[in-house]
C-alpha cells in the first residue's frame, strides 16, 4: 500500500513538473512545403529558420521557445490541415507559417477562426494576403509577388531595350502577383506585353507550353519555381530555345541556380528582380550569408540562401525579437506581443523592414543579373537596389484599388 | 479490321473521316484562316508530337503494370515506387560513369531484382488475395517513398541527356510558308524521338514476344487459365517470376526515360503510378495493345489539353477515363 502511494506520488510530482516545464515554453508550429513540387523551397526555408535560431539563440527571458514542424505541398488545403493540426493536436500558441502563395490566402481567412493566436507569415507572397481583407492577427514580413518585380519592368524596357515580351507562368496566386507587378511597370513605361500563358503548378512536361511560345518577342518572362523550373529549362534547352529570358524571385534563385546539370545555365545574364540578390555587399547581408554556410555542410545547403531561406530567417527574426521586447508575455489573447510585431522594425540581412497598416511589410527590392561565377556556379548579382518599396508599388491607393486584384488577365497591359 | 466495317459502317466510316482529318492537319500547310482560329501549325504539330512521345513514356511504365496484372492478377500498386527507384538508380550510374546507355541496363537490372523480391517474398504469400495483395502493396510503395526520400532527399534529380542527343532536329514537315516562299520546316528535339522511337521498339519485340515464340505462348495460356497451365507441367511459378522481373524492369527503364525528359523527385512515383492506372483502365486491365492504345490517347489528351484548355488540361484525362469507364468498363482493347 504505502509503496503504491510513493509510486503514485513519485508520478504525480512527475506531471506536476512536466506541466511546469510546459509553463515555461512557448509552443510554435512552423510549415513548410516539403513535399510536392515546392520541396526544395521548403527545406531551404527551414535552413533559414535554423539560422535564424542559431544566431538568435531560443530563450526568451526565462522560458524557452519549442518548435514543431508540419509538412505541405503548396495547395491551400494542405497548409490548412498541417496548420488545423499544429492547434489542435499540438496546441501550439504561435504560427509561422505558410511559405506559398495560395496556402498564404488560406492560413489568413483560417487566422480569423482562431483570433486568440497570431500568425506570422514565412514566406508566402499573394497580394490578396493582406491587401484584402487582412486578418488582425496576421503579420507579414517579407514584401508580396508584385512588390517583388519592382524595377525589372524599367530595367527591361530602358537598359535592356525590350518593347514586347510574353509571360509563361504558374497557375496560382503569388505568380499572378508577380505578373502583376512585372506588367504594371512594363506596361507603364511604354512595352508590351504580347501573351500570358499559364501552366498548372507540378507541369512535368512542358514540351507544348515551349512549342507554344510566340518567336516575335524580345523576351520571355519566366515566373516558375521549384521543380517546374528546373523541368522547363531542361526541355527547353533540348528544344533548343533561344530567347532572351527575364525571371521572377523563385526563378532566378539558389533553388533553381543551383540545380544539378546544365540546362540552367540559359539563365546566364537573364534579368529579375526579387527580395534579396546572392552577391549584394551589404555587411548586414554578407553576416547572414556566412551564418547560413557556416550552419550546414556544403553538400546540405546551396552556395548562397535563397529567397526562402531569408523569408522564413525574417519572419523567425521577428518573432524572437517582438517576444523579447514583451519577455514572453501572451496574455490577454497576445495584445502585448501583436502591438510589438506591429510596430517592430527589423534590420534584416536583405534591408529595412516595417509593416504597414494592414501588417504587410515595406522593404527593399533588388533587380538582379544572373552571372556565371567561373566555377560553374550561378549567382544572381546586383544591378539596383529599390529601398522603401510599399504594397501599392508607389500608387496612389485610390488608383491602385482601380487597377483590380491580380489574375491570369489583370491588370491590362496599359499606363494606370 | 473488314469485318469491322461490315459490322459498324457507321463507326467506320467517322473513323476514316477522323484519320483523314488528322493526317491532312499534319501534312499540309495550313490556310490562314485555320491559323488564326486555331493558332499556329507549329504549335499544334509540337503538342501532337509531345503527345505521342509521351505517351511513348506512359506506355513504358503502364506496359509492365499490365501485364503483371494480366499474368498473376496482381495489382502492383508499388509500380509507381519501382519507376521512380529505377530513376535514381540511372541517375547514380549515369553521373558517375557518364554513360547514358549503361544507366538503363543497370536501371533495368537492379529494379527487375526488387521485383524477384518483390513476386518471391510478398506476392507469393498471399497468391488469389487481391485485396491483401493491394493493401500490402500501398504500404510498400509509402514505405518505398520513404526510404527514397531518406536516401535521395527531396531535391530533384535530372538525368543528363547525352551531348548526340541535345538540341533539335528538322522534320520534313512543313510548318509555314515564308513569304519568300521558302517553307519552314518542323524543328524537335531529338532526345525525345529517340525515346518514342525506343519505346515503339520495345513494344513491338515485345508483342512478338508475347504472340510469336514459346514463352510468349505460355504466358498468354497463364493469362488465360493459370491452373491448367500448371496442371500442363509449366512451371508456372518461375513464369511468374520471371515477367515481374520483367515488367520491373520496364518500369525502371521507364525511369530513366522520365528523369531525362522530364525529373525525378519525391511524388513522381504516385504520378506515374497513377498515370499508367488511367491508361490501363482506358486501354484494358493486362493487354499489352491496350496499353499502348491507352498511353497514347493519354498522351495527346495531356498535351493537347495543355495547349489548347490549359486551365482544365488535368480534368481531360479524368474525363476521358469517366467516359471510357461508363461506355466500355472493360477498357477499350480488352477481350474480355
Amino acid at each position: 500500500m504505502s509503496k503504491c502511494s510513493i509510486g503514485l506520488l513519485a508520478l504525480s510530482s512527475l506531471f506536476l513538473s512536466g506541466a511546469a516545464i510546459a509553463q515555461e515554453k512557448i509552443k510554435v508550429g512552423v510549415t513548410a512545403t516539403l513535399e510536392g513540387t515546392y520541396t526544395v523551397l521548403g527545406e531551404d526555408g527551414m535552413r533559414g529558420h535554423q539560422t535564424a535560431l542559431n544566431v538568435l539563440g531560443k530563450k526568451i527571458g526565462d522560458k524557452e521557445l519549442e518548435f514543431i514542424v508540419a509538412s505541405t505541398d503548396a495547395t491551400p488545403d494542405s497548409a490548412v490541415r498541417a496548420v488545423r493540426k499544429l492547434i489542435e493536436q499540438d496546441k501550439v500558441q504561435i504560427l509561422l507559417s505558410p511559405l506559398s502563395g495560395d496556402e498564404g490566402i488560406a492560413v489568413k481567412n483560417f487566422a480569423k477562426t482562431h483570433p486568440e493566436l497570431t500568425f506570422i507569415n514565412a514566406a508566402s507572397g499573394a497580394q490578396e494576403t493582406t491587401y484584402v481583407d487582412p486578418a488582425p492577427n496576421f503579420f507579414r514580413y517579407n514584401m508580396d509577388g508584385a512588390q517583388w518585380q519592382v524595377g525589372l519592368g524599367k530595367y527591361a524596357y530602358e537598359e535592356k531595350k525590350y518593347r514586347k515580351i510574353a509571360t509563361v507562368g504558374e497557375d496560382y496566386s503569388f505568380i499572378y502577383t508577380q505578373v502583376f507587378g512585372l506588367v504594371l511597370e512594363f506596361c507603364g513605361a511604354g512595352g508590351q506585353v504580347t501573351n500570358r500563358q499559364w501552366v498548372p503548378l507540378g507541369t512535368k512536361d512542358f514540351a507544348s507550353v515551349i512549342a507554344a511560345l510566340p518567336d516575335d518577342v524580345d523576351a520571355i518572362y519566366l515566373g516558375l519555381g521549384g521543380a517546374d523550373a528546373v523541368n522547363f529549362l531542361n526541355q527547353y534547352q533540348q528544344a533548343g530555345g533561344k530567347a532572351h529570358l527575364m525571371g521572377g524571385s523563385i526563378m532566378i534563385d539558389q533553388t533553381i541556380l543551383s540545380s544539378k546539370g546544365n540546362a540552367k545555365n540559359a539563365l546566364i545574364g537573364t534579368i529579375a528582380a526579387s527580395g534579396q540578390a546572392d552577391t549584394w555587399e551589404d555587411p548586414g547581408w554578407q553576416k547572414f550569408v556566412k551564418a547560413y554556410q557556416d550552419a550546414f555542410p556544403p553538400n546540405k545547403r546551396f552556395p548562397s540562401p535563397s529567397l526562402l531561406a531569408t523569408n522564413y530567417y525574417d519572419s523567425t527574426m521577428a518573432l524572437i525579437l517582438a517576444l523579447r521586447q514583451v519577455n514572453g508575455d501572451l496574455s490577454n489573447n497576445q495584445a502585448k506581443f501583436r502591438e510589438a510585431l506591429a510596430k517592430i522594425e527589423l534590420d534584416a540581412p536583405n534591408g529595412k523592414i516595417k509593416l504597414d497598416s494592414n501588417r504587410q511589410a515595406i522593404g527593399t527590392n533588388f533587380v538582379t543579373e544572373v552571372v556565371d561565377d567561373g566555377k560553374g556556379a550561378l549567382f544572381s548579382k546586383v544591378v539596383k537596389v529599390i529601398p522603401n518599396v510599399n504594397q501599392t508599388l508607389g500608387y496612389d491607393p485610390a488608383v491602385f484599388s482601380k487597377i483590380g486584384l491580380p489574375s491570369r488577365t489583370v491588370p491590362e497591359c496599359k499606363k494606370y | 479490321m473488314s469485318r469491322f466495317v461490315e459490322r459498324h459502317p457507321a463507326w467506320a466510316l467517322v473513323t476514316i473521316i477522323a484519320v483523314a482529318v488528322a493526317l491532312w492537319l499534319i501534312f499540309a500547310v495550313w490556310p490562314p484562316g485555320l491559323e488564326e482560329a486555331i493558332g499556329r501549325k507549329r504549335v499544334f504539330l509540337n503538342a501532337v508530337f509531345n503527345g505521342i512521345t509521351l505517351g511513348g513514356l506512359y506506355f513504358l511504365v503502364a506496359s509492365g503494370f499490365t501485364l503483371i496484372f494480366g499474368l498473376m492478377r496482381n495489382v502492383n500498386l508499388a509500380h509507381g515506387s519501382l519507376y521512380l527507384f529505377g530513376g535514381y538508380v540511372g541517375y547514380a550510374i549515369s553521373s558517375s560513369t557518364g554513360s547514358w546507355i549503361l544507366g538503363f541496363v543497370v536501371a533495368f537490372i537492379l529494379t527487375a531484382l526488387v521485383g524477384v523480391l518483390l513476386q518471391v517474398i510478398v506476392f507469393r504469400r498471399m497468391e488469389g488475395q487481391d485485396l491483401r495483395q493491394t493493401m500490402v502493396t500501398i504500404g510498400l510503395s509509402i514505405v518505398f517513398a520513404d526510404l527514397m526520400l531518406w536516401a535521395c532527399g527531396g531535391d530533384f534529380y535530372q538525368i543528363q541527356t547525352p551531348n548526340w542527343l541535345i538540341g533539335p532536329i528538322e522534320l520534313p514537315l512543313v510548318t509555314a510558308i515564308k513569304s519568300s516562299g521558302e517553307p519552314v520546316y518542323l524543328r524537335y528535339p531529338m532526345v525525345r524521338l529517340v525515346i518514342f522511337i525506343a519505346s515503339v521498339i520495345i513494344g513491338v519485340a515485345m508483342w512478338l514476344a508475347l504472340n510469336r515464340t514459346r514463352i510468349g505462348m505460355i504466358i498468354r495460356a497463364g493469362v488465360d487459365d493459370r491452373d491448367i497451365l500448371a496442371a500442363t507441367g509449366v512451371r508456372i511459378q518461375l513464369v511468374f517470376v520471371a515477367v515481374f522481373a520483367f515488367g520491373a524492369g520496364l518500369a525502371g527503364i521507364a525511369g530513366v526515360v522520365g528523369g531525362t525528359f522530364q525529373s525525378l523527385s519525391p511524388g513522381e512515383d504516385i504520378r506515374f503510378l497513377l498515370a499508367s492506372l488511367v491508361v490501363v483502365i482506358v486501354g484494358g486491365m493486362g493487354s499489352i495493345p491496350g496499353a499502348a492504345l491507352g498511353a497514347l490517347i493519354i498522351g495527346l489528351a495531356e498535351q493537347l489539353g495543355s495547349v489548347y484548355i490549359p486551365t482544365y488540361a488535368i480534368v481531360v484525362t479524368f474525363l476521358i477515363m469517366v467516359l471510357v469507364l461508363a461506355i466500355r468498363p472493360q477498357g477499350l482493347l480488352a477481350r474480355r
